[in-house]
């Protein structure tokens, strides 16, 4: 099994001195028939081993799409990606022929999605599933396969995994599809595990258990994690780093604590106030006014200027604002972020 | 507030199963799902009650009972003094008025090939008597803006709208009837963040301008606690524990409310640690064959024998100061204040 690793290894430009992952300036696009979608317009970050990312952001900001590029899996066309790198061990992935790119997935990256249901195929059987993954990628035979896929379920602490092994996924529950769809995430020990919205569906006693697998498995495994989520609570519980975005951008990049504490960009502090709080009993909730721009026509200037309550002429003029330094570690797409972050 | 009159809904051993049956020529009953197994709630005029529970707990038939959607297997359901299971024809038409409902999906819920106006104006059709067919336009124009939409916007089509905006629709059309009492089936689940505020703050003016008394159903128990003065907890179709929204949030007494509290995440990042955090092993059990005894026994910590034998009723107990269905309830701190 350390055979197609060794392969790996041989990626020219492999530097394991480099950032585990980092995404650079990438821009995504949909060429639809009602005009070009521009669906991420400049989104960067880094992930080290052992971090946890989450990328928040409500619908239609790209955060998905984000996940999709990073994977290789965006459906193309009309999917393109325009502009940007993404950078593991400093090789980028998205000037690897399809063929290396496709060892690199699952072995290196691997991902989690939504909705388990609609992630699994209906028509095989789990264990099936699970196996499919060691025989392909390490060309094990059916048996060991087999084995190593009873102890993957038993690892996501499924009970009765040998028994198990042979359900349909409509046989599981939802919280244990998810599980399943842990298992053959991290069945390869890839080194980066992106989860798109991986409790979105479940109820939440089911997502703290999920939750908790996750960050024990992470810890196990120092794997660099991406959480991508539109949950804030769960975002305060788990995550090291935040990256907002809005309309196709990180607007704000900074630790959990400084966040939560002093957002530096108009967009994060407004949708960190319109969640209600104990102290908001009987009043009006915050909010947003307005609606997040459609994609296709994206406001001249700072995305975010029509809904701002900082905004000013030379918000509503390109260029866009740029990514300024508020701290170490700590960035915001905001003219005003003095103003914002209250210094 | 507790005057009996104030009363505007109240159930008593409401309870609706769904019959499974084997068979194709003859079918056989062999079983049933209880989705909603006795269930007891009190709604006063102008009160928000928050229903909470996990999915598979019998909130949304509960909705879907009070508004007559279902009917009931047993059990009563009276507004202003009349059981309105035992209403038919002219009568039931008329009491139906005074409850409403908005519903969940936004997307769904609006018929895409009706205008708006047509979707708000359509109870008039089915209850002429509220508005006269000559003052319907003004009286769809009037509720859109009361919603916060722009009047002029009635020949729209719903797929025109956002879905907060849609979800505005839903709201109008439940008040057209001048209602009493709206049933809302997780109003907001479906919206994003920054609108679901919005929508949450129109509901709220819209209580006090007009007075109404609100179910809201939702499984997200944050902004439960925003909008309720009163929460009932369900778990596989019974009510297990109820009270004020401080009494449930700060004092849960029983042990299915306090997993249910410390398993949600609470949006501040120094928090971090500070919540007992119970994790629940395993899933709810099937409501065709809930467990004897107490329900949640199978997935309790605190669980012994008299829980299988028993079923604890919804009652105040020694420790606790409002009602609770378990045998050892007492307060336990899920929460702390930082």
């Amino acid at each position: 099994m350390t055979d197609i690793k060794a392969k790996i290894d041989v990626l020219p430009g492999l530097d394991p001195r480099a950032p585990l992952l980092e995404v650079n300036d990438l821009h995504v696009e949909f060429r639809t028939q009602y005009g070009i979608s521009r669906a991420v317009n400049g989104a960067n970050f880094t992930l080290s081993p052992g971090e946890t990312l989450a990328i928040l952001g409500e619908s239609g900001c790209g955060k998905s799409v984000t996940a999709q590029a990073i994977m290789g899996i965006l459906d193309s066309p009309p999917g393109f990606i325009t502009k940007g790198e993404v950078k593991y061990r400093g090789v980028d992935l998205l000037k690897l022929p399809e063929k290396e790119r496709r060892k690199v997935r699952a072995n290196q990256i691997a991902m989690i999605f939504q909705d388990a249901l609609s992630a699994l195929n209906p028509v095989f059987t789990v264990g099936y599933q699970l196996a499919e993954l060691f025989r392909v990628h390490r060309g094990m035979s059916r048996g060991d396969a087999k084995k190593r896929s009873i102890e993957l379920l038993d690892q996501v602490k499924i009970p009765a995994a040998r028994a198990r092994i042979g359900d349909y996924p409509h046989q599981f529950s939802g919280g244990m599809r998810q599980r399943v769809m842990i298992a053959m995430a991290l069945a390869l020990d890839p080194e980066v595990l992106i989860a798109d919205e991986p409790t979105t569906a479940l109820d939440v006693t089911v997502q703290a258990q999920i939750m908790g697998l996750l960050a024990e498995l992470q810890q196990q495994r120092n794997m660099g994690l991406i959480l991508i989520t539109h949950d804030m609570g769960v975002v305060a519980d788990v995550a090291d780093r935040i990256s907002v975005m809005y309309a196709g951008k990180v607007v704000e990049e900074a630790g959990v604590y400084d966040i939560y504490a002093r957002p530096a960009h108009p967009y994060a502090k407004a949708l960190l106030e319109s969640i209600p709080r104990l102290d908001m009993k009987g009043q009006q909730l915050n909010v947003i006014k307005g609606l997040p721009p459609a994609l296709t026509a994206i406001p001249q200037g700072c995305a975010f200027n029509p809904r701002c309550a900082y905004a000013q002429d030379v918000c509503r003029q390109d260029p866009a604002p740029p990514s300024y330094i508020v701290a170490p570690g700590r960035t915001s797409r905001c003219h005003f972020w003095r103003d914002v972050v209250g210094e | 507030m507790s005057d009996r009159n104030d009363v505007v809904l109240e159930t008593k051993g409401l309870v609706k199963h769904f019959p499974i049956s084997q068979g194709i020529l003859f079918k056989t009953k062999v079983g049933a799902v209880r989705a909603v197994d006795g269930v007891d709630i009190q709604l006063r005029r102008g009160e928000t009650l928050g229903v909470v529970g996990e999915s598979g707990c019998g909130k949304s038939t509960l909705a879907k009972l009070l508004v007559g959607l279902e009917t009931p297997t047993a059990g009563s359901i009276t507004v202003r003094g009349q059981d309105m299971t035992r209403l038919k024809g002219g009568a039931m038409r008329r009491a139906r008025r005074n409850i409403q409902m908005v519903l969940q999906d936004p997307y769904t819920s609006l018929n895409p090939r009706m205008t708006v106006g047509d979707i708000i104006g359509e109870p008039f059709e089915i209850h002429p008597e509220v508005t006269p067919r000559k003052g319907r336009t003004k009286a769809v124009q009037d509720l859109l803006d009361t919603v916060g939409l722009n009047p002029e916007h009635v020949n729209r089509y719903p797929h025109q709208f956002s879905g907060g905006q849609r979800q505005r629709i839903g709201i109008a059309r439940a008040l057209a009837l001048k209602p009493e009492i709206i049933v809302c089936d997780e109003p907001v689940s479906a919206l994003d963040v920054s609108i679901q505020a919005q929508v949450i703050n129109l509901l709220e003016a819209l209580q006090r301008e007009f007075g109404l008394s609100y179910i809201f159903i939702a499984h997200d128990l944050s902004v439960v606690r925003h909008i309720a003065d009163r929460v009932a907890v369900m778990y596989l179709g019974r009510v297990v524990e109820t009270g004020g929204d401080e009494q449930i949030y700060e004092n849960p007494t029983h042990p299915y409310t306090q997993a249910l509290l410390s398993a949600v995440p609470v949006p501040d990042p120094r928090l971090r640690g500070h919540r007992d955090q119970i994790v629940l092993e395993g899933d709810v059990p099937s409501p065709a064959n809930p467990p004897s005894g107490c329900r949640f026994r199978t997935r309790c910590w605190k669980a012994q024998d008299i829980c299988a034998q028993q079923d604890p009723v919804l009652s105040i107990r020694e420790r606790s100061d409002h009602p609770s269905a378990c045998h050892f309830a007492e307060p336990r701190d899920v929460v702390h204040a930082l």
